[in-house]
């Protein structure tokens, strides 16, 4: 503990910042496994044009994801009582999940 | 009546100003458990979809038709799941700001029947497209 006159900022004993930013993690690691299985979906027939493109779109998207996971993170961790979630950073994070699925949608078909 | 409201809804997906201005900011807290809620749904969102992968990968000897109907399917409810996800985001957070009771929503049972029927129209046609 340091002493002096400085003041800690007060901690909420609940953690809620600190398992905001877990759960944040739980769905980039969900997006990453998705996207993994949608890789091996693309190159799953031998190596095409095709599926190499949609292999960097889905890669792509899940780096956004990432971006924005740790944008909201950085945020979260920057106050001791973090701004609500930004409604265009929910849509946001949304349309990267809709984007996969209609790569999937272009893979199976 | 559920998509005049959810045509509304969908302006205020981009417009955080206009959430920002109604009522009364809530408990930090509050906001963040309602934006923990809206990532599990994205996550419930992120396993359907893998599911649809999965199922087109891992079930290579059904019929064709089976096969690319069950991860379509999967797939279709991933999205609506993650549509919604937001969609109920936006609404909780609105009625936090109001004041007002949190919305109720049929959706979880919905999801749940959907889930149920997939997995055994899975079971079925596990059985059933191998002879096929």
């Amino acid at each position: 503990m340091s002493a002096g006159p400085v003041a800690e900022p007060v901690r909420d004993p609940g953690l809620q910042p600190e398992r905001t930013r877990l759960a944040w993690r739980r769905t980039t690691l969900s997006g990453a496994a998705a996207a993994v299985l949608a890789v091996k979906t693309a190159l799953h027939g031998g190596v095409s044009v095709v599926g190499i493109v949609v292999c960097a779109l889905c890669c792509g998207l899940w780096l956004g994801f990432l971006a924005l996971a740790h944008r909201r993170i950085r945020i979260l961790a920057s106050s001791a009582e973090p701004a609500a979630l930004a409604p265009r950073h929910a849509t946001a994070t949304v349309l990267f999940t809709v984007a996969l699925a209609v790569c999937g949608a272009a893979l199976v078909l | 009546m559920h998509v005049i409201e959810f045509v509304r809804n969908v302006r205020l997906w981009f417009a955080p100003q206009e959430v920002r201005q109604e009522g009364g900011t809530p408990d930090y807290r509050f906001s963040l458990a309602n934006e923990r809620t809206f990532l599990a749904w994205l996550r419930t969102a992120l396993a359907l979809i893998g599911g649809g992968f999965a199922v087109d990968q891992f079930l290579p000897d059904l019929r064709w038709g089976w096969r690319v109907g069950l991860a379509l399917a999967l797939l279709a409810a991933g999205v609506l799941c993650s549509l919604r996800a937001v969609n109920h985001w936006v609404r909780c957070e609105r009625a936090m700001r109001r004041g007002e009771d949190l919305p109720v929503s049929r959706f979880p049972a919905v999801l749940s029947l959907v889930v149920a029927v997939v997995a055994v129209a899975m079971v079925v046609v596990v059985l059933v497209g191998w002879e096929g």
